[in-house]
């Protein structure tokens, strides 16, 4: 009955829009097998958690009032009012986070089997793109509860925009709305996460899922050294699919008893007239950024020390952004480069995150 | 003759299309950077009585747009900083057990008459005039 009613439908299509180029592509798609497949996955789980971020986002926007009077009471009947408002907005701050910790793996995976190698460059751009803008909903989510974490990591996160030389004064009042943070940088935040980045990632995710359809997995070095008939592959349908199903619901799985068990917390209101509390920390995955801030001396040769770490973090993921194109990512040497700075990355990242929980 | 009529065209067509650009930019980023709001200038604030203040505490108030900090020793001396530090524009706080100004989000420390002796603040911390007038303590910006 139900085949029946499928395959009319699918004739009243294809008879009006000839699906067979679909029907093609997805017939013909395949994902190689060997040791490191696993990693495939990755971009599919972060896909999931954006997906689930977009769902849990647009419930709570059923009840959220943005402003200074209203935010953080709204967020508080939401958790104690709403029925299951609580696991909404559990579940919209624990897949933001799992969102992009799966991003930065997924990230790091790509760098170091080398599919960022031609012809994958705009691939790995648009991904890191689109990382920066995972980073962007958290931070301007952050905000939204206004509690007293929210506003003082805001606080510190919008001053440092303003040390950018020339125009960080400016950037810093469009993005506060005004001289301090106030009502008015709750609005602006409030509609860059629900519109503006919403809109700017749905283009580069597009875009970024196109080039992958486009050009198909990448294989890696000792993948495609195989001869012809070593090569294993599955097909996508139905084969690959049901397993990025299956890591999904693992995924889905593993967020919901986070959310129900460690449901995420709501601090203080926010005091515009009291003293930061200590302990104020951004989000984890700010926090190798503010503790190598916090490190460095009042004055670097002549410059403020906090300027030449916000260039100097600047210069670097605009670097990171490139590699693909510098000289040395294409090194084929057998301790590669491309290794190194890898390695040296992760280190650097979870060296500073430690010591930045641990003060 | 019609080709440089064509870059007559074009240079026209270019020149109007920027123009056109910089009608719709200029105001949507003119509108991007919130209007100032007016405000009288505070000079000076009283901020209570000296009973109000026990020794050996500290209390944030309102000077202008600004917060200030007003501490009074042990010695029941009083001073006013501005509190916002110079770091990372965190507010900052009195420690009673080592007598310093700290800010909490950077462990930035300044002495009492707000001078930034370590952690990242690069400038110290504004100074107020403290009056005690008939029991009432009056802070003044200086100069």
């Amino acid at each position: 009955m139900i085949k029946k009613v499928y395959n009319k439908i699918e004739e009243w299509l294809d008879s009006r829009y000839d699906l067979s180029p679909v029907k093609e592509f997805i017939a013909h798609k395949k994902v190689p097998v060997h040791r490191h497949s696993l990693w495939y996955y990755l971009g599919g789980i972060t896909l999931f958690l954006f997906i689930i971020q977009v769902l849990s986002g647009i419930l709570l926007l059923l009840y959220y009032k943005p402003g200074e009077d209203s935010a953080y009471e709204s967020i508080r009947f939401i958790i104690t009012e709403v029925k299951f408002g609580w696991l909404v907005r559990s579940i919209h701050s624990w897949s933001a986070n799992l969102m992009v910790l799966f991003a930065f793996v997924h990230m790091f995976s790509v760098f170091f089997s080398r599919a960022f190698k031609n012809p994958r460059e705009l691939t790995w751009i648009s991904g890191f793109i689109l990382l920066v803008l995972a980073m962007g909903f958290g931070f301007s989510g952050y905000l939204l509860p206004w509690d007293e974490l929210a506003f003082f990591a805001t606080k510190v996160g919008t001053d440092i925009v303003g040390v950018v030389p020339v125009v960080g004064e400016t950037l810093k009042v469009i993005l506060r709305g005004g001289e301090d943070v106030t009502g008015a940088t709750l609005s602006r935040f409030f509609g860059i996460h629900v519109a503006i980045l919403p809109a700017i990632t749905t283009v580069l995710l597009v875009l970024h899922l196109l080039f992958v359809q486009r050009q198909g997995m990448h294989e890696p070095k000792e993948f495609t050294e195989l001869p012809e008939d070593k090569k294993k592959y599955i097909p996508f349908f139905p084969d690959f699919a049901l397993k990025d199903l299956l890591f999904w619901l693992i995924v889905f799985n593993i967020l919901l008893f986070l959310a129900v068990y460690f449901p995420w917390e709501l601090g203080p209101k926010a005091d515009p007239l009291s003293s930061a509390p200590s302990g104020i920390k951004p989000e984890w995955y700010f926090m190798f950024m503010f503790q190598t801030l916090k490190l460095l001396p009042a004055h670097i040769l002549f410059l403020e020390g906090e300027l030449v770490g916000v260039l100097g973090f600047g210069l670097v993921g605009l670097l990171w952004m490139l590699y693909p194109f510098l000289p040395f990512s294409r090194s084929e040497k057998k301790l590669q480069i491309t290794t190194i700075i890898g390695v040296l990355a992760i280190l650097f990242i979870v060296v500073m995150t430690i010591i930045g929980y641990l003060e | 003759m019609s080709q440089t009529r064509r870059k007559f065209i074009n240079t026209l067509l270019g020149i109007g299309s920027l123009g056109s650009l910089g009608a719709i930019f200029y105001p949507v980023l003119s509108y991007l950077v919130p209007p100032k709001i007016a405000e009288a200038k505070v000079k000076s604030l009283k901020i209570g009585t000296v009973e109000n203040f026990s020794p050996d505490s500290s209390k944030i108030v309102k000077f202008g747009r600004k917060p200030a900090i007003i501490v009074r020793t042990e010695d029941g001396e009083f001073r006013a900083l501005e509190a916002t530090c110079t770091n990372l524009d965190c507010i900052v706080q009195y420690k009673k057990d080592t007598k310093q100004i700290f800010c909490a989000c950077h462990n930035g420390i300044y002495d009492l008459h707000g001078r930034n002796i370590s952690g990242p603040p690069p400038r110290p911390l504004g100074e107020f005039q403290v009056n005690i007038i008939n029991d009432e303590i009056v802070i003044t910006q200086p100069g």
